[in-house]
């Protein structure tokens, strides 16, 4: 009787979990809020372009990409990712607990490590997929939307140089906070409280001192924005720091959110099946 | 480091719920077979199978399956599977999926797996329902497609808790039929059940189990041989001139108590010493005294155990 071993086995039994977690994650009735999450933009910037294109409203066009990168930062990126990974992401071990199905996975000669790891990998893959789509989408509509009119000058058009920058954004986000609320779903029988707190800490993070700012993953993306929003440094009350160098960023990010997937792991190795008293 | 061998070992094994006692001071060695847990609900027979297989730990104490520790999944599971009383599965899988990809994350390939798949489903007679989502099963069918997960990698160790629940009765004699096939295989069969008769059928060994603690444990004879003196054995015997034995039977020593049966072909003998009885029976049946027609005890099964031990219907819920 064969068996993998080793590494092909974790890779295996990765490959395992990401096909039975993108099933669940995706297309499941907790996923709508995610999924109308992360259309909002292309919602809203279609719905705008068309209009513009009704010679409903008097758009020029010269504003939209300004107003876009805002609606970025303050809505899609403290909001929309933000809400999309609490649900992706806290219900990867809380959900199953809550549906008593967890212990499929660990009925099975499974490392606990790998389990942690595979399933944030399947979080990763649903959260990119949605949130990833609806920047783009969103980014492209407003570029098509400039372009046409500017009798569809592309050279006049956003640059889709831009566009990779905020989907290299909304992935550092995606992994920063997915790595904070799985682990919070594994610790907190109610998640929502921790969820709500983080949502405040990074809401006042424009009036915290400098030193605080830095403990904030969205300190860390506004710096990787690639257009910067005029008047959002010159803020009545608002603390100024200065913000972190691209690669700084990106490596701080990349380390918490390791930190905070060894947190997890080392959390699920002790968790024990007891559903409704854990 | 405790003695393993090729047996499942408790050592001084504790387990607490914060204050709520699970199991105290577990001490075992179940060697291969069938091993029947027996108690009331909350006597600790599901903690106990947690605890052999990882989902929960010991608060104290050390536990060995085969060698192996509960806390090393990936060498534990390939030599143990567990059919657990939760009653829920992962979503939005059918009964083949259900078990195909619980092999795949046993790291088994794509062809094994579904060979293995298809033979559990045949074993436990589910193959025609392998398309049907699992949710959509009914109790009896969802008990069985349990039970395949459990035996779909062939391990060395079954643990099974109530696995007989929410079958019928054709059911259960085909997983009863099941279940010793796969114990004369020299496997090890844990098995918990509330239905004390079809333990009686199955079990090799019992363990004896009342608020946390093993109050007996063994073969069900020996154990029940262990209560001779404070609740002699009561045997039922159907023969021809009842009289006669029931004469001989007042002058033995050993009899505390004779039963006429009202139709006077048999008697219900209590006993001391049923090794004298058996000897004064065959040696009346040799000389042509008594005809006997059959010969049974009448409380050595595991409920009258049970009961003579902890005062209460073990089988209870």
């Amino acid at each position: 009787m064969s068996r993998q071993q080793g590494l092909q086995l974790w890779s295996a039994q990765t490959a395992a979990i990401l096909r039975l977690e993108l099933r669940r994650i995706l297309w499941s009735r907790r996923a709508i809020p995610a999924w109308l999450l992360a259309a909002s933009p292309v919602v809203l910037f279609g719905g705008h372009s068309l209009a513009a294109e009704l010679g409903w409203s008097q758009c020029r066009g010269r504003e939209d990409l300004l107003i876009w990168a805002a609606t970025f930062q303050t809505y899609y990126l403290r909001l929309a990712i933000f809400f999309g990974c609490v649900g992706l992401f806290m219900n990867l071990f809380r959900g199953e607990m809550v549906e008593k199905t967890l212990h499929y996975y660990l009925l099975a000669p499974l490392r606990r490590e790998v389990l942690a790891a595979g399933k944030y990998l399947a979080g990763l893959l649903a959260a990119l997929a949605l949130f990833a789509a609806g920047t783009a989408a969103s980014y492209l509509i407003v570029r098509e939307h400039v372009a046409s009119l500017n009798n569809w000058d592309l050279a006049a058009a956003p640059p889709l140089k831009y566009l990779a920058g905020y989907l290299g954004v909304t992935t550092l986000a995606v992994i920063g906070y997915g790595a904070l609320f799985m682990l919070f779903g594994l610790v907190c029988r109610n998640p929502m409280f921790p969820a709500v707190l983080v949502l405040i800490w990074e809401s006042v993070n424009l009036f915290l001192p400098p030193l605080l700012k830095r403990l904030s993953v969205v300190y860390y993306l506004d710096a990787l924005c690639p257009i910067e929003i005029p008047g959002r440094g010159g803020r009545l009350f608002a603390m100024t720091a200065d913000p972190p160098s691209a690669p700084v960023a990106v490596v701080g990010l990349l380390a918490l959110s390791a930190a905070l997937v060894t947190a997890s792991a080392l959390r699920l190795k002790r968790i024990e099946i007891r559903y409704g008293t854990d | 480091m405790i003695a393993t061998g090729d047996r499942i070992v408790f050592k001084g094994v504790s387990k607490f719920y914060g204050e709520t006692l699970g199991v105290n001071r577990v001490d075992l060695a179940i060697p291969p077979g069938i091993t029947t847990l027996v108690g009331p609900n909350g006597s600790g027979k599901t903690t106990l199978m947690n605890l052999m297989s990882g989902l929960v730990r010991p608060t104290r104490g050390e536990i060995r399956v085969l060698g192996r520790s509960p806390d090393d999944p990936e060498r534990l599971f390939p030599l143990l599977g567990y059919c657990t009383q939760f009653d829920s599965f992962p979503g939005g899988l059918n009964g083949y999926q259900f078990l195909y990809f619980f092999l795949r994350l046993h790291g088994r390939s794509r062809a094994e797996a579904d060979r293995l798949t298809w033979q559990a489903l045949e074993r436990v007679g589910m193959t025609e329902a392998a398309e049907r989502r699992v949710a959509a099963y009914s109790k009896g069918m969802r008990q069985r497609i349990k039970l395949a997960q459990a035996i779909a990698h062939e391990p060395q160790v079954l643990v099974l808790d109530e696995p007989l629940n929410g079958l019928d009765p054709m059911a259960r004699a085909e997983v009863i039929a099941l279940f010793r096939t796969l114990a004369a295989g020299g496997r090890h069969l844990i098995i918990s059940s509330h239905i004390l008769h079809e333990v009686d059928r199955l079990a090799d060994q019992v363990v004896l189990l009342s608020g946390g603690y093993v109050v007996a444990e063994g073969r069900i004879q020996q154990v029940r041989a262990e209560l001779d003196q404070e609740h002699p054995l009561q045997i039922l015997v159907r023969c021809s001139r009842a009289e006669v034995l029931a004469a001989r039977l007042f002058e033995q020593d050993h009899a505390v108590a004779v039963r006429m049966h009202q139709d006077r072909a048999g008697l219900l003998v209590t006993t001391r010493d049923p090794d004298r009885f058996y000897d004064l029976l065959s040696r009346l049946a040799v000389d042509g005294a008594v005809e006997v027609e059959s010969v049974a005890p009448a409380d050595e099964d595991v409920h009258s155990v049970y009961r003579y031990l902890i005062g209460t219907d073990g089988g209870a819920a």
